[in-house]
């Protein structure tokens, strides 16, 4: 699966929804593609399931370009949207049954394939009724069921854990890994950087239509400027200490640069930036504190994440 | 393709199979009070001439297939794009979107056909006896099935080009007029002296559909040739097909 220079721009638009995306999706891989809401991710899954046209720009899925084989495209693909499209007139089991009858799978293959589906999504026991009360976690695992039921070799989910509680979060993530192995290429958007570190061999970050870093999760924290974090709180002897603790700790080999980032009643919280493991740099950072005369009352290790990573890159919050 | 365009459009008769009595209840109300009223009651309380039933009845089939065709379209049409989003998963099937469409087309002029069909023995029974002609059949047909799909096509536009937060507001400006502007009620060679009115209808594809039923049931009755009739049905068809495939294709991709 490849997008080359890929371009989306609504009508009426200002900007460009996407802008000159390219990227690549190895076989058998989950490709996340990681970003805020309205960083063009569901545009980008739209052009690539034939569901928006691109204004410039190719996205190709086995090869064959979505433009010119939409048919045989949406064929070798199979879709769990953002928004619930169950079809509420049908039960649980004429969901999957019919998908697979509108992709053509002969009646015996989608019965039995029905069948083991709603056993492995733990639907077997709701498969007859309609999926109007069902919740959330219920509706995307149906969801995920039914575009899997004309066996597609790609499989796109924008953000699919949205809204889910906990448990049924960890449900939907168990059954994207079971597929990898299964040998399912899987395409998500996200907005949620526990679920793209958890989930994805590889993330693209994406913000404003432009593919920002590309790599994978480790890599891209590894790659940060700013690795990990302590972040001790002291009481200092006097003032005069403070400053030449913070001093101190600039001097320590693996620590970028620190600074005070609160005082209260007489306890003063310093962040140190490290470029190495932070739990490495915990016994050096306690005995340059002792040297000075300090009193050690807090530290906490701060991992760098993805949402550093966006951050670094954007300048803001992912949230 | 043709078992994909074939599951979805079982896929639209088993969800209407399992509501049958609710659809008919819904689409045949109207013009069985229609027919009770003006057919039966002012005929027998001498404010209509006995004649007037014979020329409402052919009217009333009309109106039927082509209003159903409408509803049958242009609702579900509206929902399914906008709040359920359930179309999406037909929309990914490997069928050309032309295909989606056009099933949809059939299986709103599936209903219109099947109610404008019940028509005939609720006719019977209301009335007492309805005019027929078995030479007409062939042109009733043809007529009905015309209408239908004019029917389904116009509603295929309406549902695809008024914003879905508009539809109810368009649905009352559109379906008053559409109902009273159709020689439903009257035939239509008869407005000669109120011309603005006369050329107003002629602009209505339901005027077709009514003329050419009489034309099929009750040809002493003065009204549009038959073959006029299926030119101008068949005129509509491809005006608001394509209107409708336009709208279509706007909404289905981005």
């Amino acid at each position: 699966m490849e997008v080359r220079e890929l371009v989306k721009r609504y009508p009426k638009a200002q900007t460009d929804a996407v802008d000159r995306l390219s990227f690549a999706v190895d076989g058998g891989e989950i490709f996340g593609l990681l970003g805020p809401n309205g960083a063009g991710k569901s545009t980008t899954i739209g052009v690539l399931t034939t569901r928006v046209r691109p204004t410039a720009g190719q996205a190709l899925i086995a090869n064959l370009d979505v433009m010119t084989a939409p048919r045989t495209v949406r064929s070798l693909l199979g879709v769990v949207p953002q928004r619930n499209n169950l079809d509420r007139s049908l039960s649980v089991r004429q969901n999957l049954l019919f998908h697979a009858a509108y992709h053509g799978v002969p009646k015996a293959v989608r019965t039995r394939r029905a069948e083991s589906l709603l056993e492995q999504f733990s639907l077997t026991d709701r498969a007859n009724e309609k999926p109007e009360l069902f919740s959330g976690g219920q509706n995307q695992r149906m969801m995920i069921a039914r575009a899997l039921m004309h066996d597609p070799k790609v499989l796109f989910l924008d953000e699919p854990s949205t809204g889910l509680d906990p448990a049924a979060r960890l449900f939907v993530w168990d059954r994207i890994r079971d597929l990898r192995q299964a040998g399912v290429t899987i395409v998500l958007t996200t907005h949620d950087m526990d679920e793209a570190a958890a989930l994805a061999d590889r993330v693209g970050i994406v913000d404003c239509g432009r593919l920002l870093a590309l790599d994978t999760p480790s890599a891209l924290v590894r790659g940060l400027s700013t690795g990990s974090s302590l972040q001790i709180t002291v009481e200092p002897a006097g003032e005069l200490g403070m400053t030449g603790l913070l001093d101190r700790l600039g001097t320590l080999a693996g620590v970028q640069r620190c600074e005070q980032v609160g005082a209260e009643a007489g306890v003063h919280t310093i962040r140190i930036y490290l470029t190495g493991e932070a739990a490495a740099m915990v016994a050096p950072v306690v005995a340059a504190v002792s040297e000075f005369g300090g009193r050690l009352t807090g530290v906490e290790i701060g991992e760098a994440s993805l949402e550093d990573v966006f951050i670094e890159l954007t300048g803001r919050s992912l949230r | 393709m043709l078992r994909s365009f074939g599951s979805v459009l079982r896929r639209d008769i088993v969800v209407t199979g399992k509501d049958l009595v609710a659809f008919l209840a819904q689409v045949l109300l109207q013009p069985v009070f229609f027919l009770f009223v003006f057919g039966k009651l002012l005929t027998g309380l001498g404010y209509t001439s006995s004649g007037y039933s014979d020329l409402l009845f052919p009217g009333l089939v009309a109106l039927t297939a082509t209003v159903t065709a409408i509803q049958a379209m242009a609702f579900p049409l509206v929902a399914e794009f906008s709040w359920t989003k359930e179309i999406e998963d037909r929309l990914l099937a490997p069928l050309p979107l032309w295909a989606v469409a056009a099933e949809k087309v059939v299986f709103a002029t599936l209903r219109a056909l099947v109610a404008s069909a019940v028509m005939f023995p609720i006719g019977i029974g209301v009335l007492g006896s309805i005019p027929y002609r078995a030479g007409g059949l062939g042109l009733l047909i043809g007529v009905m099935l015309l209408g239908s799909l004019v029917g389904a096509c116009i509603g295929m536009t309406i549902g695809t080009f008024v914003p879905p937060t508009k539809i109810n507001i368009a649905f009352a400006l559109i379906f008053t007029p559409l109902l009273f502007t159709g020689a439903t009620q009257y035939p239509w060679p008869s407005l000669a002296h109120l011309r603005w009115f006369q050329v107003l209808t002629a602009a209505n594809p339901i005027t077709y559909v009514s003329e050419g039923m009489r034309a099929a049931l009750v040809p002493n009755i003065p009204h549009i040739p038959g073959w006029i009739c299926l030119l101008a049905l068949a005129g509509s068809l491809a005006l608001f097909g394509t209107l409708g495939m336009i709208g279509f294709r706007h909404r289905a991709i981005d």
